[in-house]
């Protein structure tokens, strides 16, 4: 990779954000972890829509998973959340695969496969309503008691602590996004994307390319779901599985510009901008409601005049043309 | 309708209340307190948007009323109200928000997932909080050391819900053999049916309890839960109920003209909603739901409804209302003998509360060592000719219990 | 008996949910556009009524007609002003659109509503028809009445009336029909403002049943997914077909099986149908 000025920019953001701890308080931290899970979910969702042009809005599933599992064997055999983790992964790829597999065997494209996503993501909610050994509807609860600084290898620990990790699962990811587009499975996937007869005709294996999107977007997801379980230590799966979930985690990608590397990451932060803004904006008035009022006409407004992502209209301003993909 | 109005208008009474007790403050009978000059501030983390608004706009007004109504009897709060869109990750940064504007402590949430965001963040900062509604007994069991809960955990209101009941039967002189149980099938409906699995034996409860029909709590339709619970031929129909649930229950129970000898809740909201009486007319009567209430027998708590009356002419007075003002009384009334702000003699004063002259049935207001108030005593209220009244216990009783319940063509 | 009361039950709740669903299949049949925003519609048909009953004492099935009118010219307006420049993009821009209409609708209800439940109090909303053992919910009898007669109309519109033909056409070959000269954008509005209609009469009869208040839409909108998919996207006769499936389905599974487990038993048939035949019951396949 040459020294773009792209990447001179991106160093810069990378170097601001791991700083920004140091300076900030816990209430910018918090609104900070936001929008890197934001970012990070919002990467992952990508590469799925993105990439290989597979719309899924059940990510929830993948994410719940990640987090129900982990926390889980935390909670009942005190199994260190990374190896809970790999669990989480397990279960989110080996699903994902089945959900891909059978849709693809099957024939399901389109805004089919889109409310498949959602079907099996609402079908696992109101199973783990009913499964006692998570909690059921009642909830499964971490320990929080007992935290004397930062224990990385349980995941207790302050809020700093899972800032540099979502910080670092989301450099990581825009990495791996990157590499995976300069090879040849990324060129697969556009092509996909773009023409999927054409490309099944050019001779790619569209059944696997597309099955490894959804695997490996689900892995990720489900790395999420992990963090999610031992920073908020609670989880139930009316809003674990729940499809606002699934919808709040894609609009980074799409806000950000769909396919981009930096876009979600763009978006997230967009998002989480306008929204805690509108709060303080509104906190006065008193309306109820009016917040949420602002955010959708706001989210509308951003999408019809920008309807391919706000990053490639900002790096051409920049003079970021390499970036913009 | 416009339900912004009656809220400006109440800030406005806030802010007219707030200046009378500044006069109060300097008055010589209330010099000691002249101590506690800076006033406590109070973050309110309520739902007040999102799917548990109904409850989080009920829960604030029970708040706004408590602030106006204490100021003026000396004390000196001052409410920062937030709202977390019924999210609890927006409670989490909402909560970090607060407390960086300065709230000395925090009070919330209704909603459980909430309640235990705020309580992490208030553990991590050192600031106290206080639960008003939530009877996941999980929460005090987390060993938290900075919160307070004067609500009832789940497994107190069923204890104290069934004995209601035998006392019931005593007092009618009728008792059921059988009985059905139906339930949301959520945090709530779960943590209410694991006590009263656990706890029914040990009570001693007269009846069996034939069958057990979970529902979703977001149901659009119960017609076939309703025909189930039928199907059971018991005598006695208990529910754990949320809220509009309650009405698609009995309108259906009418329908299929399914009667048992009466319909008792052993602790759940949803039967004394001015929406289940508006809905449901005569059909809403003689439901029975065993609660913490009010009490109309505490001289606050007619200040309290008579202030309420006033102000929210058409929102209910129900106990949201009741267990916001008790909250940000405790709130209070530790600021009040703490003659401090800091954190740590908050949590000193709360340790130590035992306020007597409250609004809701039960003994003094008093924190264990885990935070919680154990004794919550719990009434029956019955439903009559339209309204929610106190049938047991007979001290604080207001009218007798009718049981069985008419049947429903035999109501005028 | 119990057992025929229950089908019965499930039949006739299953009617209404078809009603609802018959505007989200007519408005993607044509235009292709996936409205995540259809639960909010119907919701804004619910208070509509409401507003009509409070104001006017008109029965929410005195008032459908009226509804519909009025959500017929707020569709179109709203298909011509906002929604047509979106018919070209991808999926996920589309959907972010409703998402974000969705927000302000039921935010907008919020404000204006406020979160209590509302609904009518009618004299026969508790009656109920015993004819030889079975048990005839009056308000669901009217209900499922008026769901029959809106397929009717419907069906009646595209089969027989020179638009309705053209929608189809529309439908059917988009290219072709500019070619012959037809005005798509029109057509669409049409299309978009009927659809909407449908659910804002759903919307008023729904209120006979349930109470409305701001905060219901969104199990609503993946109701009349689960119902167009089962039955088939874009036709009526498919609506009706999955309406009924999904009534019994839930009726039957909640009894024997556990109430609360009811929906998961709806997710799981849609699963099955749209991998064994993703054209839904009565589709064809493309």
């Amino acid at each position: 990779m040459r020294l773009s000025r792209g990447i001179v920019a991106l160093a810069l953001f990378f170097v601001a954000m791991a700083a920004a701890p140091l300076f900030l308080g816990d209430y910018p931290l918090a609104i900070l972890i936001l929008v890197l899970f934001a970012a990070y979910l919002g990467q992952a969702w990508n590469i799925m829509m993105g990439f290989a042009g597979l719309l899924s809005l059940g990510h929830a599933l993948y994410y719940g998973l990640g987090a129900y599992l982990s926390a889980a064997l935390f909670a009942h055999y005190g199994i260190s959340p990374w190896l809970g983790m790999l669990a989480g992964i397990a279960a989110a790829v080996a699903t994902g695969s089945a959900v891909g597999a059978l849709s693809f065997r099957f024939r399901v494209g389109g805004v089919y496969f889109a409310l498949l996503t959602i079907a099996f993501s609402e079908f696992t909610r109101i199973l783990f309503d009913h499964l006692h050994w998570f909690g059921s509807s009642s909830g499964l609860f971490l320990p929080v008691t007992g935290r004397a600084g930062a224990d990385l290898v349980s995941l207790r620990g302050p809020t700093v602590m899972f800032y540099y990790l979502l910080l670092a699962a989301t450099a990581a990811v825009l990495l791996l996004s990157r590499i995976l587009l300069d090879r040849r499975i990324g060129y697969y996937w556009r092509a996909i994307r773009e023409d999927e007869e054409a490309a099944q005709a050019s001779g790619i294996d569209v059944f696997r390319y597309k099955l490894a999107a959804v695997a490996l977007s689900a892995g990720l997801t489900a790395i999420a779901g992990v963090f999610h379980a031992f920073y908020y230590n609670n989880l139930y799966p009316e809003t674990i599985f729940a499809m606002g979930r699934s919808i709040e985690l894609m609009l980074p990608a799409i806000i950000g510009g769909l396919g981009t590397l930096f876009g979600p990451i763009l978006g997230a932060f967009v998002l989480v901008g306008i929204s805690e803004g509108l709060t303080s904006l509104t906190a006065g008035l008193g309306i109820d409601g009016l917040k949420q009022l602002l955010y959708g006409l706001v989210l509308g407004l951003v999408v019809t005049l920008q309807p391919g992502g706000l990053w490639p209209w900002i790096a051409l301003r920049l003079g970021l043309r390499g970036a913009m993909r | 309708m416009a339900t912004h109005k009656p809220q400006t208008l109440s800030r406005r009474r806030v802010l007219h209340a707030a200046a009378v007790g500044g006069i109060v403050l300097g008055s010589p009978a209330v010099l000691r307190l002249a101590r506690a000059a800076e006033p406590l501030k109070i973050g309110v983390l309520l739902p007040r948007s999102g799917f548990f608004a109904t409850a989080g706009q009920a829960c604030q007004r029970g708040c706004d009323l408590a602030a106006q109504i204490l100021n003026a009897q000396g004390y000196s709060v001052q409410l920062m109200n937030a709202d977390f869109e019924s999210s609890a990750d927006i409670a989490r940064t909402q909560a970090e928000k607060l407390i960086r504007e300065g709230a000395n402590i925090l009070i919330g949430c209704f909603e459980s997932g909430a309640t235990n965001a705020m309580a992490q963040v208030c553990e991590q900062r050192g600031i106290p909080c206080i639960v008003n509604i939530g009877a996941d007994p999980k929460i005090t069991e987390q060993g938290y050391k900075f919160l307070f809960r004067n609500f009832p955990t789940s497994p107190m209101l069923v204890t104290n819900g069934l004995k209601a009941m035998g006392d019931l039967f005593a007092a009618s002189g009728t008792t059921p053999k059988t009985a059905v149980l139906m339930h949301a099938n959520d945090t709530f409906g779960q943590s209410m049916l694991g006590a009263i699995t656990a706890l029914g034996p040990k009570v001693g409860l007269p009846f069996t309890i034939v069958d057990t029909i979970a529902y979703d709590p977001k149901a659009r339709d119960l017609s076939i839960e309703v025909t189930k619970a039928k199907a059971a031929h018991a005598d006695l129909h208990m529910v754990v109920t949320r809220s509009t649930d309650a009405i698609l229950m009995i309108r259906e129970m009418v329908k299929q003209k399914y009667e048992p000898m009466g319909i008792v809740s052993p602790g759940s909201p949803g039967m004394y909603d001015g929406q289940f009486f508006k809905t449901l007319g005569k059909y809403s009567d003689y439901c029975i739901t065993n609660i913490a209430w009010m009490n109309p027998k505490q001289e606050l708590e007619n200040m309290l409804a008579a202030e309420y009356a006033k102000a929210y002419p058409n929102e209910d007075y129900e106990l949201n209302i009741g267990f916001s003002f008790e909250a940000i009384l405790i709130a209070a009334d530790a600021h009040k003998r703490a003659g401090a702000t800091a954190s740590s003699a908050l949590v000193e004063a709360l340790r130590a509360t035992n306020i007597g002259k409250r609004v809701m049935i039960g003994g003094a207001i008093k924190f264990d060592e885990k935070g919680q108030n154990v004794d919550q005593a719990v009434a029956a209220v019955q439903n009559r000719d339209g309204k929610a009244v106190v049938i047991l216990p007979t001290d604080v009783a207001v009218t007798k219990p009718v049981f069985p319940m008419p049947g429903w063509q035999q109501r005028t | 008996m119990l057992y025929l009361n229950i089908i019965l039950a499930g039949l006739l709740t299953g009617a209404v949910y078809a009603l609802m669903a018959f505007g989200l299949s007519v408005i993607y049949g044509v235009i292709r556009i996936v409205n995540f925003a259809h639960g909010e519609m119907m919701v804004i048909g619910m208070f509509a009524a409401f507003a009509l009953y409070r104001w006017l004492h008109l029965d929410p099935i005195a008032a459908m007609p009226l509804v519909a009118a009025v959500l017929f010219l707020a569709g179109y307006a709203l298909q011509r002003s906002l929604i047509n420049r979106f018919v070209t993009q991808p999926e996920p821009i589309q959907f972010l659109l409703m998402i974000a209409l969705a927000m302000v609708l039921t935010s907008t209800m919020l404000i204006v509503f406020g979160p209590n439940a509302h609904n009518v109090q009618l004299d026969y909303a508790f009656d109920s028809y015993e004819v030889g053992g079975l048990l005839f919910d009056k308000v669901r009898v009217f209900a499922a009445a008026g769901a029959l007669v809106g397929a009717a109309l419907l069906w009646g519109f595209f089969q027989f009336t020179r638009t309705g033909k053209a929608i189809r056409a529309c439908a059917d070959n988009n290219l072709g029909a500019q070619v012959v000269g037809l005005d798509v954008a029109r057509l669409y509005g049409i299309t978009f403002g009927l659809g909407v209609a449908c659910v804002g009469a759903a919307g008023s009869l729904m209120l006979l049943l349930v109470d409305v208040q701001p905060y219901l839409a969104t199990d609503y909108t993946l109701l009349a997914f689960i119902i167009v998919i089962l039955g088939g996207l874009g036709r009526i006769g498919g609506a009706l077909l999955g309406g009924l499936l999904v009534g019994v389905s839930e009726a039957l599974s909640g009894f024997f099986i556990d109430p609360s487990m009811k929906s998961m038993f709806s997710y799981g048939l849609l699963i099955l149908v749209l991998l064994l035949r993703p054209q839904g019951l009565l589709g064809r396949r493309a």
